[in-house]
């Protein structure tokens, strides 16, 4: 049997290069095993969700010593626990980020419980005290940067009729729907937000019709929250629309109708998560941040946008970035008409209120059921 | 093997016609391992130079998917705890194609099934956990039968095509799913994630002894030697055969057929549905849109590449469980896209169908007359 020699010779040569590959990290700046784990739910080079973290990781591969081992369109079931598993035992990963919502639990809560001395980091998740200690969440305020987009495509429509292409009616989703609507009544108080769910996160044929409708209602500007922007920015693009993106800068999809776009900024973070994890401070269990913590960036403006709209975003995103603005600020009614926060009231970021939307404000169409 | 094959070849030639040697006796039973085999080391050789022209090393390749899915005890468990769900799910098309009937629809079934097994685990809180898992594998059995059975039910009463049916009450199926799920059935806490309440710890089955594989692995095994002992060695299991020989033939010598098709279809759909409860109770431990991980079409391609037949449901199974468990090393020490995995398994699947035309054509294995 020639081919159990070939495997016998591999497995040697696998063997020799592990131990050279471990004699070569002793002796970089970081410990020996400092391998970072990164899992995606879906393909990383999706222009969304997933290639912004895949972006983070990237930012990470640069640091001289670490290693990042990343793992694709794992699902959300126990093979997730099993791809942790398999980068802690047969990678030595001590650092995982498990990044989509459904890995959180009991997924990565059974995994940290069974590996206390591996860290896991997921992204959106609410760590609580009753949780492992070897655990964390953290999270973005993107509704900020939903906003600046909100009052570039408030000063871009023309007939003050915009889009919003999203996947389902959760507090995260509907919290940046409300946002940039009130970022456009800014430019415009007449301007009007029309919202059509999906039903999921990658649904591309429903996000294309969805988008196609919308700019057949007379829509002009789009903007969306769904895993991969691609469909909708290319759609909306060839029929004309300007878009503002979301997840990642999706401006070499449509260079000429990408207006600016609420982006994740996980290269900053994730370096930031390192060197608190090897300088042994630790990375808090709970952390929460919009533009102030870097953890959320705009795109830079297309040739599309005014100086006058630049001007008035970029004044809001200072304001922001000083924490001296609050964006959810009475009076606020939703779209029935009813008052859901109060004259006087301000809703600050971290307002856990807030956690729990389930409305729609005025001036968006559509229905949260 | 090779000697084995050789030798009684020449034997046979000499001797005469009328006694059939060892590989004529057993000519079926050889042919049944050896056409899948080398359809199997075919498929590997063709993406071996698929591989290749990534410019990635063919030999690596198969060492990693050899360590990743068989190499170590991890392994093994990683691979058995991925073929779990898909024997049960198999088994959804291999026993309607015992009668001619090809039902794609395991999907929707798995679902139903999980969907009343939480329904049944959350109504019943006060019983003693045995009770508890009893009744969730009760419910998931009935939930998943009854949907199949009704595809069953549309072709025996309505002539609609089953394929056709069954396929479409899958997206039924999601769509009641997600409804509930957001709905009546949703754990108001489960914000960003619409769920249902947890069936609770107490309840969950827990993993086999000595090892992190659940137990859906046994009830699989069991399945399956079930249905080939009642496919193959009773009464009922030969009239369905002979239903599905010549439906017409059937009837003329009497058979029940309308009975049969329903049987049968209940006996399919309650696999999958017991799948579905099986990802509730020892992985999921509630309902979520994160069940309709793909387990039911997976278990398709695994129901024909094991020829429909039941019991080689098993072996190929754990070689698919195999194969997706190595993905995971394929991608982090190959640097191959996730969907290689699939390529892989698009091959594999070609070169079985295709094997299909050589059983009954392989010379010296054909009965001498």
């Amino acid at each position: 049997m020639d081919f159990g020699r070939i495997s016998r010779r591999h497995l040697l040569q696998g063997g020799a290069a592990l131990t050279l590959g471990s004699a070569l990290g002793a002796r970089s700046a970081y410990a020996a095993d400092t391998t970072i784990g990164f899992i995606y739910v879906g393909s990383r080079d999706d222009y969304g969700y997933n290639q912004a973290h895949a972006q983070g990781a990237a930012a990470l591969k640069k640091i001289p010593g670490i290693k990042v081992v990343e793992e694709e369109k794992v699902p959300e079931t126990d093979a997730v626990e099993k791809t942790m598993e398999s980068m802690i035992n047969l990678d030595g990963a001590s650092l995982l980020f498990p990044t989509s919502f459904g890995y959180f639990n009991p997924h990565m809560i059974k995994m940290a419980n069974k590996y206390p001395k591996v860290r896991f980091e997921h992204c959106g998740g609410l760590w609580t005290e009753k949780d492992p200690k070897n655990a964390g969440s953290y999270f973005g305020y993107i509704d900020e940067a939903q906003y600046i987009s909100g009052i570039v495509a408030g000063y871009t429509s023309k007939t003050g009729k915009l889009g919003f292409v999203a996947a389902k009616p959760i507090p995260q989703v509907l919290r940046n729907i409300n946002a940039f609507t009130l970022g456009a009544k800014l430019a415009n108080p007449k301007a009007t937000t029309q919202v059509i769910f999906t039903g999921d996160w990658s649904m591309p044929v429903k996000e294309a019709e969805a988008t196609n409708s919308l700019i057949d209602q007379g829509v002009d500007v789009l903007t969306c929250h769904v895993d991969g922007p691609k469909t909708m920015v290319e759609n909306a693009a060839h029929r004309g629309a300007m878009v503002c993106g979301y997840h990642v800068n999706q401006s070499p999809l449509a260079p000429k109708a990408y207006l600016t776009g609420a982006e994740w900024n996980w290269e900053a973070l994730y370096p930031k998560f390192v060197k608190l994890m090897t300088s042994g401070e630790g990375i808090p269990n709970f952390y929460r941040g919009g533009f102030k913590e870097e953890i959320i960036k705009v795109s830079p403006y297309g040739e599309a946008v005014s100086a006058e709209a630049r001007k008035h975003a970029d004044d809001v995103k200072a304001k922001l970035t000083e924490g001296s603005y609050t964006i959810f600020k009475g009076p606020i009614l939703d779209n029935k008409g009813k008052t859901i926060i109060a004259a006087g009231t301000d809703r600050g970021q971290k307002d856990p209120e807030l956690e729990k939307m389930d409305y729609l404000v005025e001036g968006v169409i559509g229905a949260t059921s | 093997m090779t000697s084995e094959v050789a030798d009684p070849v020449e034997a046979s030639e000499i001797a005469p016609a009328a006694d059939p040697g060892f590989l004529q006796r057993h000519g079926g039973t050889i042919e049944y391992i050896l056409i899948p085999g080398a359809a199997l080391v075919g498929a590997l050789g063709v993406f071996g130079v698929f591989v290749a022209l990534f410019g990635k090393n063919p030999l690596d390749l198969y060492f990693y998917m050899y360590q990743g899915a068989y190499g170590t005890w991890f392994s093994w468990q990683n691979t058995l705890t991925r073929a779990a769900p898909l024997i049960l799910t198999a088994l959804c098309t291999a026993l309607p194609a015992q009668l001619g009937m090809v039902i794609i629809g395991g999907e929707g079934a798995l679902l139903v099934g999980a969907l009343s097994a939480t329904a049944v685990a959350l109504s019943m809180q006060w019983a003693p956990p045995l009770a508890v898992q009893l009744g969730m594998a009760a419910a998931g059995m009935i939930g998943g039968g009854l949907w199949i059975m009704l595809a069953g039910a549309l072709r025996q009463y309505r002539g609609v095509n089953e394929t056709i049916s069954s396929l479409l009450l899958v997206y039924i199926a999601l769509a009641i799913l997600n409804h509930l799920v957001e709905g009546v059935m949703r754990d108001p806490s489960s914000l960003n994630k619409p769920s249902t309440r947890s069936i609770g710890a107490a309840n969950m089955l827990g993993s086999i002894p000595g090892t992190d594989v659940h137990w859906g692995l046994v009830y699989g095994i069991l399945a399956a030697t079930a249905s080939y002992i009642l496919i193959y060695h009773t009464t009922f299991g030969f009239a369905a055969r002979v239903a599905g020989g010549n439906i017409r033939a059937a009837k003329i010598v009497g058979l029940a057929v309308g009975k049969l098709i329903l049987t049968i279809c209940f006996l399919a759909g309650a696999a999958a549905g017991l799948a579905g409860m099986v990802e509730v109770a020892a992985v999921q431990g509630q309902t979520n849109a994160n069940l309709a991980a793909g387990y039911g079409f997976t278990g398709i391609l695994v129901a024909f590449l094991a020829r429909q037949n039941p019991l080689a449901v098993i072996p190929v199974a754990i070689l698919l469980g195999g194969i997706s468990a190595s993905g995971g090393l394929l991608q982090r020490r190959l640097g191959l896209p996730d969907a290689s995995v699939q390529v892989l398994q698009g091959i594999i699947f070609v070169f079985v169908l295709a094997s299909d035309a050589l059983y009954g054509r392989i010379g010296f294995l054909k009965a001498r007359s």
